[in-house]
């Protein structure tokens, strides 16, 4: 299944301030698109257009091919701030995305286990949310993510919220996971490392209104790229020739939003 | 500074003065107890010796014996089942419609709009002023009783939840949202269990009001019940069997604050 945006523009209330202006890329099957821009500049409204949970003013956003008949919930979002519930365990967690879905308690624990395993989570299932570290909540989220298997994952500064050194963990688990189950991703961050690290294609946001200035195409293989790779540092110094001065202005804007 | 000076004179050192600490209470869990012996030593003390009149303020050990004696009559049990059964009831009600009307005015914008203003209205006034507006409706015998608690009981629970449910973390709907979950499962498993903590707290001050209001209604028109018991000391200035009635009160409140403590440990277990 692929995501196609087409033209899209949003305003907060009609007429007022225009947050994001004439849209048009593509997620392809298989790829991590990566989306980088300076803060406000849309990023985050513009992921809760593609899953649905915000309207845009202008443009659709169209799916292409259906999602595989296994998926349970073809657009899965991973937030920022990991949107774990308190009050259940590592277990009740994923199960809350499962728990809709016809598919029997049997089913049910066995998808749970599934992705336990695979996100190596297997011995946290009884541990509450206030037990984990930043890094293993996240973790968690994406098990939780997997569960309902995804056709695109939508995936909103995740490791924003991390330290940097769990952030370079992290995003190894990533690479190994897309290596193995070659997910698609639209990927929302403000960090040019984790972009050029984690996408096969890397989408440039100007500042508010906020525009496609340029796409970036990174040929490296996902396993093949290190943080001390010249070709991912020409890349990460194009990039930020690219965001420095809209950041530079929108660091000046006020913010009424 | 210069590297001469350093040379010529060597700087004195000295620690740097600690200016954290204090703003921390610490447990100290035998002071309570020690506070209670010492208050009702005193007291008791200054009845023997003559300090305190008798007739103002009765001795512990008199009051003590007027409680063996309500425990030894039997009168006792009649007493506090009547309170309890109403109390029971009463709150257990005023509770039940309160966490729904709640749940309600925090979910739908009508009901809001609606009932919002009338909450805030109502909840202000002292529900006592209400009781004998109540007789005439329900009653001189338990109907009246048991809706003074439950108007009592249901305004401060309304508020607590709609305040509730107004604080749970948005991010957390949006979550359920896009995971596809429904509305109904929303609300049972994100938006209540959200609320539970504040519905909880709610609970400390909807039974403190209940049991104010529950003396408040046995004192008119109640033939048994801790608030008619301590009426009737009153009138016959037995003021001994008024401090016995008091202190079952005392007891009355406590136990309920440990009970909702121990409701709090468990449904909140969650928490830190």
């Amino acid at each position: 299944m692929e995501i196609r945006l087409k033209g899209i523009s949003h305003s907060y209330r009609d007429g007022g301030l225009k947050v994001l202006s004439d849209i048009n890329l593509s997620i392809r099957e298989g790829e991590i698109v990566c989306l980088i821009g300076p803060s406000g500049c849309g990023k985050s409204t513009l992921l809760r257009i593609i899953g649905g949970l915000e309207l845009p003013s202008a443009g659709a956003v169209l799916q292409v091919g259906d999602p595989p008949p296994t998926s349970l919930n073809p657009l899965t979002y991973i937030f920022q701030d990991f949107a774990l519930l308190p009050w259940r365990t590592v277990e009740g967690n994923i199960s809350l995305a499962l728990e809709d879905h016809p598919i029997g308690r049997k089913m049910r624990t066995e998808i749970i286990d599934g992705v336990l395993a695979r996100t190596n989570l297997t011995e946290f299932r009884k541990a509450y949310p206030r037990q984990l570290s930043g890094g293993m909540k996240q973790r968690v989220a994406i098990a939780r993510a997997l569960s309902v298997n995804p056709a695109v994952m939508l995936m909103d500064e995740p490791l924003s919220a991390l330290d940097s050194q769990i952030r370079e963990i992290l995003m190894a688990d990533l690479v190994e996971l897309w290596c193995r189950e070659n997910f698609t991703a639209f990927y929302v961050t403000h960090n040019l490392a984790e972009a050029v690290r984690l996408g096969h294609r890397v989408a440039v946001l100007s500042r508010r209104p906020g525009k496609i200035r340029e796409i970036i195409e990174i040929a490296t293989p996902l396993n093949q790229r290190s943080a001390d790779s010249p070709e991912l540092g020409r890349h990460q110094q194009h990039l930020w020739e690219l965001l420095r001065d809209e950041a530079r202005a929108a660091d000046l804007e006020l913010a009424n939003v | 500074m210069s590297d001469a000076t350093i040379a010529l004179t060597a700087p004195a050192e000295k620690p740097v003065r600690f200016r954290g600490g204090g703003f921390r209470t610490r447990p100290l869990g035998i002071i309570s107890p020690i506070v209670f012996i010492v208050v009702i030593g005193f007291w008791e003390l200054g009845s023997q010796s003559g300090l305190i009149g008798k007739l103002i303020l009765p001795a512990p050990s008199e009051a003590l014996q007027a409680l063996l004696e309500l425990i030894e009559t039997g009168n006792l049990w009649k007493h506090l089942g009547a309170s309890l059964q109403r109390l029971i009831v009463g709150w257990t009600a005023g509770t039940i419609l309160g966490i729904g009307v709640g749940l309600a005015i925090a979910l739908f914008s009508y009901v809001r709009a609606g009932a919002q203003p009338l909450v805030s209205a109502i909840f202000p006034i002292p529900k006592i002023a209400l009781l004998p507006l109540f007789i005439i409706w329900f009653g001189i015998g338990e109907g009246s009783k048991i809706a003074t608690i439950l108007f009592g009981t249901f305004f401060p629970t309304v508020i607590a939840t709609y305040g509730g449910v107004d604080n749970v973390d948005r991010t957390l709907i949006r979550m359920a949202q896009s995971f596809g979950v429904s509305w109904w499962s929303i609300v049972r498993k994100i938006i209540i269990p959200g609320a539970m903590p504040a519905i909880l707290s709610g609970f400390r001050i909807s039974i403190a009001i209940a049991i104010v209001l529950l003396v408040a209604a046995e004192m008119i028109g109640a033939e048994f019940g801790v608030g008619a018991y301590i009426l009737l000391a009153g009138s016959l200035v037995a003021t001994d069997q008024l401090i016995a009635g008091v202190a079952i009160l005392s007891v009355f409140g406590l136990t309920v604050a440990w009970l909702i403590g121990k409701a709090e440990s468990y449904l909140l277990r969650w928490r830190t």
